[in-house]
């Protein structure tokens, strides 16, 4: 635990410790633990100085953070108008028949989280999945066990590799 | 110092007072619900809404958080403006339908039928307990969490927070818990308003109608 407090430490650091930079910092809390534990946001709150409630109002707000564990790699069906008409929700059953999830959820494995998005606005690429940061267009019910099969192997991509505190 | 005009009277105030303040002090009663003397102006809640006349056209603007301006024009009381609060009183109503306090208001603005569906959410989000929490009693123990429709008032993790004293004053403040509508049944989602027992003093002839909903929605016959 002392060694996950001088992890925050060092990244509420980077930004100088500025309450408007909070947003930056959960960013890469979430990079480092693929979720904000709630040890991370007591310490980014004490680090801050600010109340414990505010940073969580901030971590509750904005979907791109999540307050329960998740996967290696995140799964993310588009289902905008553009790629429904185009075959989104078979992609979206077919994601689900694979690995067994509803959408919102991760797998046993801690390997994927699937996720939904209303739209992406890159409706020429429909139906897309978007894995991690990768976009996937064109996708298609067929093709969703190969995109998977790619990412089962590979570890995700830390945002900023080089905070890594020794212990 | 700025001049404007309120309801066609001209004033003259400071500058950086706003227009709920400038109002206030002529005498002339905007209705507020996420206003509180003490605390930072929010704007939250639209019912403080006013007319703001420019030129040929109006646009409605929250007068707890508007500035004064030169040459500004207010109304408080149009047609527009009040249509305008009127719907809105109802849309909270429809998420709080016990607050005593809404439900004053709404008989004193003339609400005779809620038209939108009920859903008791039994908080408005007015924001008047968590500015409380962190203006007044400096402390910033609780806070909105989520957003949107699962946006809620809640202390971090749903535990008592250590900043937290106990001194009850976020549901001292609070339009909805501490002034409960003790009404038994609500007619269209509406008590009619507890000065409703004791006779209205403004209704000039009163017909003894018995379906009353406040001094304005009494029908003054002359």
């Amino acid at each position: 635990m002392v060694n996950d407090y001088e992890k925050v430490k060092a990244i509420v650091d980077r930004y100088g410790g500025k309450h408007a930079s909070v947003i930056a910092i959960l960013q890469d809390v979430q990079s480092e633990y693929h979720y904000l534990p709630e040890h991370a946001l007591r310490a980014v709150a004490g680090q801050l100085r600010l109340p414990l409630i505010q940073v969580c109002g901030v971590a509750t707000f904005f979907k791109a953070f999540s307050l329960k564990p998740r996967g290696e790699h995140t799964v993310t069906v588009c289902l905008g108008t553009a790629c429904h008409v185009r075959g989104a929700p078979a992609v979206l059953d077919e994601a689900k028949r694979q690995l067994g999830i509803e959408p919102g959820n991760t797998t046993d494995d801690m390997r994927f989280t699937l996720e939904t998005v209303n739209c992406l606005g890159a409706c020429a690429l429909g139906p897309i999945v978007v894995v991690d940061d990768e976009y996937q267009g064109q996708m298609g019910p067929r093709k969703v066990k190969k995109v998977l099969n790619k990412y089962k192997k590979t570890p995700r991509d830390r945002r900023h590799a080089e905070i890594v505190v020794s212990s | 110092m700025v001049e404007l005009t309120i309801d066609g009277i001209k004033t003259r105030v400071s500058e950086g007072t706003t227009v709920l303040e400038a109002a206030s002090e002529m005498g002339i009663t905007i209705p507020t619900l996420c206003y509180y003397h003490g605390l930072s102006c929010y704007g939250e809640c639209r019912v403080c809404l006013v007319e703001v006349v420019k030129g040929d056209r109006s646009s409605l603007e929250a007068s707890c958080t508007l500035p004064v301006e030169q040459g500004q024009v207010i109304l408080t009381d149009s047609e527009k403006a009040r249509k305008a609060r009127k719907v809105i009183v109802e849309l909270l109503l429809a998420s709080c339908p016990n607050s005593k306090t809404l439900q004053d208001m709404a008989a004193n603005m003339g609400i005779n039928k809620i038209r939108f569906k009920i859903k008791d959410r039994g908080c408005i989000l007015c924001g008047r307990c968590v500015r409380y929490c962190k203006e007044q009693m400096k402390s910033g123990g609780i806070g909105f969490v989520g957003r949107g429709t699962s946006r809620r008032v809640a202390t971090a993790f749903d535990v008592t927070p250590e900043e937290c004293r106990n001194c009850g004053g976020c549901e001292w403040i609070c339009p909805v818990c501490e002034k409960a509508c003790m009404a038994e049944s609500l007619i269209d989602g509406l008590c009619g308003g507890c000065q409703n027992l004791a006779p209205v003093e403004t209704c000039l002839v009163c017909t003894g109608c018995s379906e009353s909903v406040g001094p304005q929605g009494h029908r003054v016959y002359k």
